[in-house]
């Protein structure tokens, strides 16, 4: 039963992603030229609405479908990681125009070109965890 | 229902982007997808050569569960639910785009200078994609997240490790096209 929910979310997921344009190369390109609200809607009405949502959950206790307490986990108050990690990434999301979600999704629309993407991504991760140590967190 | 075959407006998918974030707080868990690409290393083996890839990587089933929905939801977007998926982007970054060499711009979802399964036998194409994808991955996992861990899930809780991942983001982004983009197409 959880299987399926979990799989119906990452449809809703998927359908969102492509419909929303936030999987087009084109609409990360548009946004980083600032010469479209679109993406900064998304975002930005995603993360005003996730606000919303968590602090309803914080402030009056909302527990999981399944009776348990939702927490939170603070990340780590250091910044190097993620201006450095995060820049990183910023350059290959415009670079191939695909953050990790949307890589997916391009798969079931049929861009086998991407799989290239998410390959090279699996890559990349594998790097970080033989990298880690020497890094600046 | 006409309105479901054509792009949806950012007020309809914004929001939809929280209910699902909502959604998995709700069955306990998190929204991030870029851990999946740690799962698969771990499922590869990659334990054997890092310590970082050392877990049990079954307590992210769930997580690869959603990424397999993602793939199916794509495959119902695009051909179920789509008449056209040419994006209709700004015609001023149509002509610019065109200007660079990328005549698809504004008749296509993706370009196919750069997607095309023709365009996999050029070495130049191939090294993009790949160098784009081996940042993405090495950024998402240096900075502990990507769009949807941290973007999404980590500002809405706001978090402040958060808001300076996504200032990197923006900051890598406008490097590689207004620096980057100029020097390679």
């Amino acid at each position: 039963m959880r299987t399926v929910i979990y799989l119906l979310i990452g449809i809703l997921f998927g359908i969102v992603m492509m419909k929303s344009e936030a999987a087009s190369w084109f609409r990360i390109y548009e946004m980083f030229n600032f010469e479209s609200f679109h993406m900064y809607g998304i975002i930005g009405s995603a993360v005003l609405v996730g606000v919303i949502l968590v602090q309803l959950i914080k402030r009056l206790e909302i527990k999981s479908f399944y009776g348990e307490s939702i927490d939170f986990s603070p990340k780590d108050n250091v910044f190097k990681r993620y201006m450095f990690g995060g820049l990183l990434f910023g350059l290959g999301w415009a670079l191939a125009g695909a953050c990790p979600g949307p890589m997916f999704t391009l798969v079931g629309a049929g861009y086998a070109a991407i799989l290239i993407v998410i390959f090279a991504a699996i890559l990349g991760t594998f790097l970080y965890g033989l990298l880690r140590d020497k890094l600046p967190h | 229902m006409n309105w479901i075959y054509e792009p949806w407006p950012w007020y309809v998918s914004g929001p939809m982007i929280a209910f699902i974030m909502f959604l998995l707080l709700m069955v306990g868990k998190n929204f991030g997808m870029s851990a999946n690409l740690r799962t698969m290393c771990t499922i590869c083996g990659a334990g054997n050569k890092a310590e970082f890839f050392k877990f049990d990587w079954k307590s992210q089933r769930w997580n690869l569960i959603v990424v397999l929905g993602t793939v199916i939801g794509g495959f119902i977007a695009s051909h179920l639910l789509s008449m056209e998926t040419a994006v209709a982007i700004n015609p001023e970054t149509v002509a610019d785009l065109q200007s660079l060499g990328f005549d698809s711009a504004g008749g296509a979802y993706l370009p196919t200078e750069l997607f095309d399964l023709n365009t996999l036998t050029n070495f130049k194409t191939l090294t993009l994609l790949s160098v784009g994808g081996l940042l993405v991955g090495f950024g998402a996992r240096y900075a502990g997240g990507c769009t949807s861990g941290h973007a999404i899930s980590g500002l809405s809780d706001l978090q402040l490790p958060s808001l300076i991942a996504v200032i990197g983001f923006f900051i890598g982004g406008l490097i590689m096209i207004h620096f980057i983009f100029p020097l390679i197409f």
